[in-house]
């Protein structure tokens, strides 16, 4: 396991290494000059000259990478040009509203998508199976967006059980939480019927195999050798989806966040981008790679952990 | 008193009867095997006695386990039955396991779902068991850390650990090497004799049969049609199928003398290494020898045989000799030539013939595109009315009708398939053919017929082969001259007879005396 | 013929025949505003009603339809041109060093969500409906090169590969004669699912701001401008994301029955 677990951190780390690489290469490369871009094309050369000096877009481009990277690791992540103030303290603020949001949602997606598709799979064929694979057909092809434009028209406005938008900040947990719940129950949505569907086939795979024969020969109930052999079987290869999925949740947020005015990530770098603040949408855009990655490290290592095969073969 | 009464016992899946009338009585303490070909309905009457039938099936008749009529037992009692009053081995053993528990944990779940005992004391008897049929590895691992023979006697474990009255084998060692084979009929005799227990043997290896079984009986298409003591029924085979099936098992191939000399494959001191796992992230990377100063000829025309188990380097060889896949030490040369990176002329000398004969061929091409795919090989293959032609001739040559060119592979069945097979390997009439467990997976009749067709073409044109098999049987029949393969290296090479007659090798010894034989039966096959 | 293969194929007929009808005719021109016959109801003149500009909504979702399926075609197209050929390099070279760069690649490429590199692109070059093709393209490119190389791999060890090379066959034309043909089907299926996908991430894109920009219509950006209007007139913030919905089902449905029509054994990844 340990030796596993090494091999994972070297690929962690050089796919951060490549990452950051590529990420720096579009932002402060291809534009040409930065400084000249950001300010636009009515800019004065020396108002670009003063900013390419606070910028340091002199140094040679290694040493502009090294110093990035460099202040990242601080987590000093540079000097917002249009609101003057350190892009960490912008991330801080906004980060305590997006990465609740898509844990809410996974939270929410697994809590319903687990027990929806091991009832369809255990009911293979009758009615309740029908009736899940409907639902997630219909699940699958919502645009997350537009279900929360629903959800704020019929429990926002029409109900008033909720707000229709706007964060109220963590000073009151409860009231944080009611304000992400609709906004986590519409990102939760199709990744519940994406799940609830791998869910299900995965299941349905196991319950085919040899060792599901073996069990019952050995006495066990149907409901027995589902529970005891089948699924944590099927777990396996869900976790994988999971794992894959959550990368979706975040850049879901940050969509879902427009409907529902959220101070988060998105309205942050859709400022940004319209600002032409480079420095932010770098620094983001990194973090967002940067939580992906980590997630999907953090997946392998479960994954070896309950399939002990895999940390044979590492 | 009968353990086991099957009374006329029927079963029809999805409007197909595939079990008729069966009648079968075992008595406790004894092995009875039921024999015959695939699809004749054996594992099925396997799971009736288990009540794991699937879904659907209906089934007439009494099925009396000591007294108990499983047709009409309800599941709820039936669990309480299986791994109980009764166990079963299937035949996979590599997939028989949940490959994310321990063994222990596994053999334990049989004590804890019948008896209510703590965890501990499962483990325990576990243990004990796992230890009692020979196993000795610790009950902690994981099955894929366990090799075929190690799995199945995990799996034998499991079946016995609350001692049934009845232990249903299914097909427990075909998937296995024949030395292993022996380990594990012998344990299963041994738990026999010790638990007292009734075994019921499903298999389709006569020879099997005829070491182990004290009764037999025999099925085709759904029916039971001779049964009886073994030695009665080896003697006196009544009916016309039992003695074709073992006329069949015991079959001679009537080999054409060999008539040329010169050599035609040389292979020299050949060493083959894989890289493995490397065990640290520094230093050099361990390897695997898979070939270990191996040397073999052979000469045009001559029929040499390569007995081997699972893991001596077989497939290695095969691949090497082909000249697919490069070697680290020695040299093999076809008629002088080297065959690694060799020219299409050299390639076109040497064809090769697979075991699967549901995987040798792309299920989306149709017959005349896969058996002419050797065409690639010749500078100017034929083409319009010549290929036609030359596809009438192969197909011809194999004893296959013309219109089966038109065909897609699902088509035929696995001994047909195999013709396919020997039709593209001797498409471009190549010099030496190496076949590679070429019959294993076939039926006994069918293997049969297909090695009269192989010894038909050595009469027809000169043909040297290689006939690799782990069935020590076939081999003795089709062959000149035999190697015997362990770990890598040739441990004995000679002319088959004198091997057989007079092994030299401990190994050899040992893969000789492991192998069933099934008694001579001409005599008295001959004599009704 | 199952029952969603019809139902899928209805859907994405109906849909893609509004996209190429619309390059010949629409009921209003959708770039004349109307502003006196904003917000009406659906029916009478307009079908489907108008929206805050008075442009004609059924107009705009042909339009919109266009915008859509163009975007998520090219993207699949992309991703599988690229891809494909990619993952059944990378099967033909399986364990060398260059199966493991392709590999890694496809990771790195994972790191990245649609939306993330569509944020990059159109940080540095500014928002269009070619920006949103380039970036749902590019994420399109792990998704085929992964599969195929996962269909092509068990390929690889299965005897008939084997005699083709006895034959004398090089990798790169037994990829193209025997690995490719046994996998057309899974490509097929799964480029139905990738297709819908697309509308999916273009409708999002859009949505933001970060697709397709006016004058050309979008299905998400209609949806943008309705989002204040949501209590007002319902409608049309409700259409557009019908009309998202149903195609999007019916490719999927389309895909489903497709599968069950040529192999029900195929295995589609859904991310």
């Amino acid at each position: 396991m340990i030796r596993f677990t090494l091999g994972r951190l070297v690929s962690l780390t050089a796919s951060l290494i490549v990452a950051s690489i590529v990420i720096f290469a579009v932002v402060e490369v291809i534009p040409g000059d930065p400084a000249a871009f950001m300010l636009g094309v009515n800019a004065r050369p020396d108002t670009i000259a003063a900013l390419r000096a606070e910028m340091g877009l002199d140094e040679p481009l290694i040493a502009r990478y090294a110093a990035w990277v460099g202040g990242m690791v601080q987590g000093d992540f540079g000097m917002s040009w249009t609101y003057k103030t350190p892009v960490a303290t912008l991330i801080a603020d906004r980060i305590w509203v997006s990465l609740p949001l898509a844990i809410y949602a996974l939270a929410l997606s697994t809590l319903v998508a687990f027990p929806a598709g091991i009832y369809a799979a255990s009911r293979r064929g009758g009615a309740g199976d029908t009736a899940i694979m409907g639902a997630t057909q219909l699940g699958v092809a919502i645009p997350n967006f537009w279900f929360a434009m629903i959800l704020v028209l019929v429990f926002a406005i029409n109900l008033r059980w909720f707000s229709a938008g706007g964060f109220p900040g963590w000073a009151d947990p409860w009231a944080a939480i009611k304000a992400l719940t609709l906004p986590a129950i519409a990102l939760a949505l199709p990744q519940a019927a994406i799940l609830a569907r791998v869910m299900r086939s995965s299941l349905l795979d196991m319950l085919g195999e040899d060792f599901m024969r073996t069990a019952r020969a050995k006495g066990l109930t149907h409901r027995q050798a589902l529970w005891r052999h089948a699924l944590r079987n099927a777990l396996i290869p869900v976790l994988t989806i999971i794992g894959l999925q959550f990368s979706f949740l975040l850049a879901g947020a940050i969509i879902i966040e427009q409907v529902f005015f959220l101070p988060g990530l998105g309205r942050l770098i859709f400022q940004a981008i319209s600002a032409r603040d480079l420095i932010v949408v770098e620094s983001v855009v990194m973090l967002l790679v940067f939580t992906v990655i980590m997630v999907n490290f953090i997946v392998d290592l479960t994954y070896a952990a309950v399939d002990p095969r895999l940390r044979a073969r590492a | 008193m009968s353990l086991l009464l099957l009374k006329n016992l029927s079963v029809q899946i999805g409007g197909t009867s595939v079990l008729q009338g069966i009648n079968l009585d075992m008595a406790q303490g004894q092995i009875t095997a039921i024999t015959g070909e695939s699809g004749s309905g054996k594992s099925m009457t396997a799971l009736a006695i288990m009540g794991l039938l699937p879904q659907g099936a209906k089934q007439q008749g009494q099925i009396l386990l000591d007294g108990t009529d499983i047709v009409q037992t309800p599941e709820p009692a039936l669990c309480r039955m299986r791994g109980n009053a009764m166990g079963m081995v299937f035949q996979e053993p590599m997939t028989a396991l949940n490959p994310v528990q321990t063994i222990g944990a596994q053999v334990a779940e049989t004590i804890r779902v019948h008896e209510n005992v703590t965890k501990a004391e499962a483990h325990a008897r576990a243990a004990a068991m796992l230890d009692r049929v020979g196993l000795k590895v610790a009950p902690t691992r994981y099955p894929h850390e366990l090799s075929g023979g190690q799995r199945q006697r995990v799996v034998i474990a499991m079946a016995i650990a609350m001692r049934p009255k009845l232990l249903i084998a299914d097909e427990p060692t075909t998937a296995l090497d024949v030395t292993t084979q022996a380990r594990i009929l012998d344990l299963l005799q041994g738990l026999v004799d010790e638990f007292g227990m009734g075994l019921l043997l499903i298999t389709h290896d006569l020879a099997v049969v005829a070491d182990v079984a004290d009764r037999i009986a025999v099925m085709q298409h759904g029916r039971i049609v001779e049964h009886g003591p073994t030695s009665d029924l080896l003697r006196t085979m009544r009916h016309p199928y039992t003695r074709a099936l073992f006329a069949a098992s015991t079959h001679a191939v009537d080999l054409p003398a060999v008539q040329n000399d010169a050599p035609l494959l040389a292979v020299r001191h050949v060493m083959r290494d894989y890289p493995t796992k490397r065990l640290s992230l520094f230093g050099s990377r361990p390897t695997f020898r898979a070939l270990d100063d191996v040397s073999l000829t052979i000469n045009r025309g001559e029929r040499v045989g390569l007995v081997g188990e699972s893991g001596c380097g077989k497939s290695t060889l095969t691949r090497a000799i082909l000249g697919l896949e490069p070697v680290q030490g020695g040299q093999i040369t076809l008629d002088g030539a080297p065959v690694l990176q060799g020219e299409l002329a050299l390639r076109r000398k040497m064809q090769v013939v697979f075991q699967d004969p549901y995987g040798s061929f792309n299920p989306r091409h149709r017959v005349d595109r896969l058996i002419t795919e050797p065409f690639h090989l010749l500078d100017n293959p034929p083409k319009g009315a010549a290929r036609d032609q030359a596809i009438a001739k192969a197909l011809a040559d194999v004893g296959l009708p013309s219109d089966a060119a038109d065909k897609y592979i699902h088509e035929f069945s696995g001994g047909q398939r195999q013709r396919l097979a020997i039709a593209r390997a001797l498409i471009v009439e190549p010099d030496l053919i190496i076949f590679d467990e070429a019959v294993s997976a076939l039926d006994v009749s069918v293997r049969a017929q297909v090695l009269d067709l192989i010894a038909d073409i050595c009469r027809k044109r000169p043909l040297a082969y290689l006939f690799i098999s782990h069935d020590l049987s076939v081999v003795r029949s089709i062959t000149d001259r035999v190697l015997v393969m362990q770990g890598g290296k040739i441990v004995e090479s000679g002319l088959t007879e004198s091997i057989f007659a007079d092994p030299q090798h401990p190994y050899t010894k040992s893969l000789i005396a492991a192998a069933p034989q099934l008694p001579e039966l001409a005599h008295a096959a001959d004599a009704l | 013929m199952s029952r969603n293969l019809i139902i899928g194929a209805c859907l994405t007929v109906l849909f893609t025949g509004l996209a190429a009808l619309s390059f010949l005719w629409t009921p209003y021109d959708i770039e004349v505003l109307d502003i006196p016959n904003r917000l009406l109801t659906p029916g009478g003149a307009h079908l489907l009603g108008t929206d805050h500009f008075g442009r004609d909504i059924l107009s705009m979702v042909m339009m919109g339809a266009r915008t859509s399926i163009a975007v998520a075609l090219v993207a699949v197209g992309i991703g599988m041109g690229l891809g494909m050929p990619l993952g059944l390099w990378a099967a033909a070279r399986r364990g060398s060093l260059l199966d493991d760069v392709i590999m890694r690649g496809n990771d790195l490429v994972f790191a990245f969500p649609s939306l993330v590199i569509a944020i990059l692109i159109t940080a540095v070059f500014g928002p269009s409906a070619v920006n949103a093709i380039i970036a749902i393209g590019i994420f399109n490119i792990p998704v085929f090169a992964r599969l195929t190389r996962g269909a092509a791999l068990p390929l690889w060890e299965r005897d008939f590969i084997l005699a083709a090379r006895v034959s004398g066959k090089g990798a790169a034309r037994i990829s193209a004669e025997h690995i490719l043909p046994n996998i057309a089907n899974l490509m097929i299926v799964q480029g139905t699912i990738q297709f819908s996908l697309g509308i999916l991430a273009e409708a999002a894109l859009s949505y933001i701001g970060l697709g397709a920009q006016p004058p050309t219509a979008s299905w998400g950006r209609m949806l943008a401008d309705a989002q204040t209007l949501v209590s007002i007139a319902p409608h049309v913030a409700l259409i557009p994301g019908f009309a998202i919905l149903l195609t999007v089902l019916g490719l999927n449905l389309l895909g489903d029955g497709l599968r069950d029509w040529l192999d029900p054994r195929i295995r589609v990844v859904r991310t």
